[in-house]
């Protein structure tokens, strides 16, 4: 008995002092003059078919375009936020993102402690109070779900749309009520059906939503709940073609569901990101303490490239004169609840 | 002489496992394509290069001794308490109303904060506690299902008390904060905090409790044999509700010190935080005592921490850390160590005959 169990012993400790000699070699790494970026994904990660994502492919653009270094880390729950910004912080990146409000404690934190570095924040206005090194990043969603629901309140054959919140929160609301407002604007006796799913990664919640939704007479649903929007996709899938229809957010989403996507709310937070990095490498200039809101105008919010396949161009015409509308501020999209009332008195 | 032989067994099971754990991890990067031994040199590298890593290594080793103790106690008394993941919420709930909700000096407020942890964390545990000894309920349903009520509970009221709609509360106030400022620049800023001395009073206190006192005693004989107890007129009911309790107190005592130390605020979560379910596999692999709950702990903390800088340093998604923490409890359940030297022992007993 015992001869064998020491093999075993013998084999493991091997082992472990194999891995610890390999230790010394990996240190260090390369230091070029390269422009080096870090990106942390939130709790979604970064295939979420969303804005970590989109900000990825915003890193892998300046990889290409300016010969940046990229790396990401991804993290697995909230209070990995600061580790993993602090990680990169320690190893001197050029700028270093924090994806998603979730970030909105986190980045404060780090940005103190790390005086010298600068960080980016998307989706979130710190409260107005932006520390000098770092950008805050943030889009009116409003007004590109206000085009979602001027096509999905034109196209609505059974007046009753849906809308799929994540965890209930004020930019979450944003999405909502821009939806709403598009929808109200176009066909007044249409009605919304809101429901939040309470999370932005439980699929399986995001397909019976839509499930019950769709089997209580709506026949376009409006998503803008990160990883939970895939169900709703997997469920328009099984649904007859033409008839049952899903909208997409942050990315075309329309290669979830082909024939069943009428369009999805783009949202470039990849432009966004490329364009303060451009920036700070080639006229090194960085936005510090202040808030960059991009909307309709900029093109960073509205309908996918791919919306003409299924919207048809008299409809696509009335949302390229809803946008032109709403740059020209003669209409102005409702951003919560308040506003909202406003908005259709 | 036999009992120690026993105990060098447990020992060696779970140390083979770790190892075999850590193999099987390594053949799954082979196939992937990864170079096994750079990363666990990552991993472990990572786990102690600075003071910062140091001192986040232990921050991620403390709740997981707390809810490992959790759930070795109730183990000791023959009972299988699922729900340390409801009563670590109920435990970070109580908590940050007490921070939040009331004005209280520091240190007292801090104080304060952990006690009503604990209490809330055993008032959560003593329903199912109280069912089992009452009705014959078993606990592991009701504890999973409490662990949904905890959850969804907390939400409702971070989004509807405790916040104005937000999806998570504000930063406590420093009064009630468990971080200490002189031993976090100890540890180049990283966010350890008095969790880890909870933590540490707390196995001290599970051994005292079972192997020092009577009722301990009386909760180990409850777990041995239920009848033979009550024949030798031992309060069964009692032993199994104040089992749960104490379970339970040590899971919430993990949630308010997290909560308190770690993340300062309370945001509604879409799904479990897995430190409670973490817990189990602690309280396994430590064969539900507290010097190997204190060892099996430390491990699965390096290997949290360590596991995210293999991520950075050799690109190795962090699932193979949750593959390896898998296969590590596969082989300590299916025992494979006893099972390898069963066969050999009943080879050498007829050699000798």
């Amino acid at each position: 008995m015992k001869r064998k169990s020491w093999g075993i012993l013998f084999l493991s400790i091997l082992l472990i002092i194999a891995t610890g000699c390999g230790a010394g070699g990996n240190q260090g790494g390369e230091k070029g003059e390269a422009f080096s970026a870090g990106l942390v994904t939130d709790t979604g990660g970064i295939n979420d078919e969303s804005f970590n994502q989109s900000a990825w492919d915003g890193m892998e653009k300046a990889k290409k375009d300016l010969d940046a270094k990229i790396k990401y880390l991804e993290s697995k729950r909230d209070e990995d936020y600061l580790p993993n910004l602090t990680r990169f912080a320690r190893e001197k990146q050029d700028i270093i993102w924090g994806v998603g409000f979730k970030f909105n404690k986190a980045i404060p934190e780090v940005a103190d402690q790390f005086p010298d570095h600068k960080f980016g924040i998307v989706d979130d206005n710190l409260g107005g109070k932006i520390p000098d090194n770092v950008v805050a990043v943030t889009f009116k969603e409003h007004e590109g779900s206000f085009l979602m629901g001027v096509i999905a309140g034109s196209m609505t054959k059974t007046d009753k749309v849906g809308f799929i919140g994540g965890i209930s929160s004020p930019l979450i609301k944003k999405f909502e009520v821009g939806f709403r407002a598009g929808v109200q604007a176009v066909n007044p006796k249409a009605k919304v059906t809101v429901v939040y799913a309470e999370s932005f990664t439980d699929v399986a919640k995001g397909r019976s939503l839509a499930s019950n939704m769709y089997n209580d007479g709506a026949d376009i649903i409006y998503h803008a709940a990160g990883g939970v929007g895939k169900g709703l996709f997997d469920e328009v899938k099984t649904r007859e073609k033409g008839k049952y229809w899903a909208i997409g957010v942050d990315l075309d989403q329309s290669k979830l569901a082909p024939d069943h996507t009428l369009t999805s709310m783009v949202k470039r937070v990849d432009v966004a990101v490329f364009d303060i990095m451009k920036d700070m490498k080639e006229n090194d200039k960085f936005p510090g303490g202040k808030q960059v809101e991009l909307g309709l105008e900029e093109d960073a919010v509205g309908p996918a490239e791919t919306s003409d396949k299924h919207v048809p161009d008299k409809i696509m015409k009335k949302v390229e004169d809803y946008k032109r509308q709403i740059i020209d501020e003669k209409i102005e999209v409702p951003s919560n609840e308040q506003e909202l009332k406003k908005f259709k008195s | 002489m036999q009992l120690i032989q026993r105990k060098q067994s447990t020992f060696l099971t779970s140390l083979v496992s770790v190892l075999l754990g850590m193999l099987v991890g390594a053949v799954m990067m082979l196939v992937a394509g990864y170079d096994p031994i750079q990363a666990y040199a990552a991993l472990l590298s990572s786990a102690f290069l600075m003071p910062y890593d140091i001192g986040e290594t232990i921050r991620t080793i403390s709740p997981l001794i707390l809810t490992g103790l959790a759930v070795g106690l109730a183990y000791r008394t023959g009972l299988f308490n699922i729900g340390v993941e409801g009563q670590f919420i109920i435990g970070q709930l109580a908590a940050t109303i007490i921070a939040l909700k009331l004005d209280l000096p520091p240190v007292i407020h801090a104080v304060v904060a952990v006690i009503a942890g604990a209490i809330g964390g055993a008032l959560w545990a003593f329903l199912p506690g109280l069912l089992k000894a009452t009705r014959g309920v078993h606990e592991v349903i009701v504890t999973i299902m409490m662990n949904f009520i905890a959850l969804y509970l907390s939400n409702v009221l971070v989004r509807n008390w405790l916040s104005a709609g937000a999806d998570s509360t504000e930063k406590i106030p420093s009064s009630a904060s468990l971080r200490w400022d002189s031993l976090s620049s100890l540890f180049g800023g990283a966010r350890i905090h008095m969790g880890i001395f909870i933590a540490l009073a707390s196995a001290l206190f599970m051994y005292y409790l079972l192997w020092r006192t009577t009722s301990g005693f009386e909760l180990r004989a409850v777990g041995f044999n239920p009848d033979a107890s009550e024949y030798a007129g031992m309060s069964v009911k009692r032993s199994l509700i104040l089992s749960m309790m104490i379970s339970g107190s040590f899971a919430g005592l993990a949630g308010a010190s997290e909560l308190l130390g770690t993340s300062g605020y309370l945001a509604i979560q879409g799904a479990h935080t897995g430190i409670g379910f973490d817990g189990i596999a602690v309280a396994l692999l430590g064969a539900n005592t507290p010097g190997g709950i204190l060892l099996a702990a430390s491990l699965f903390g390096i290997l949290t921490y360590g596991g995210s800088n293999m991520q950075f340093v050799e690109g190795v998604p962090f699932e193979v850390v949750r593959v390896v923490f898998a296969a590590i409890i596969l082989f300590v359940a299916a025992n494979i160590v006893r099972w390898g030297t069963q066969k050999f022992r009943k080879k050498a007993v007829k050699e000798h005959a």
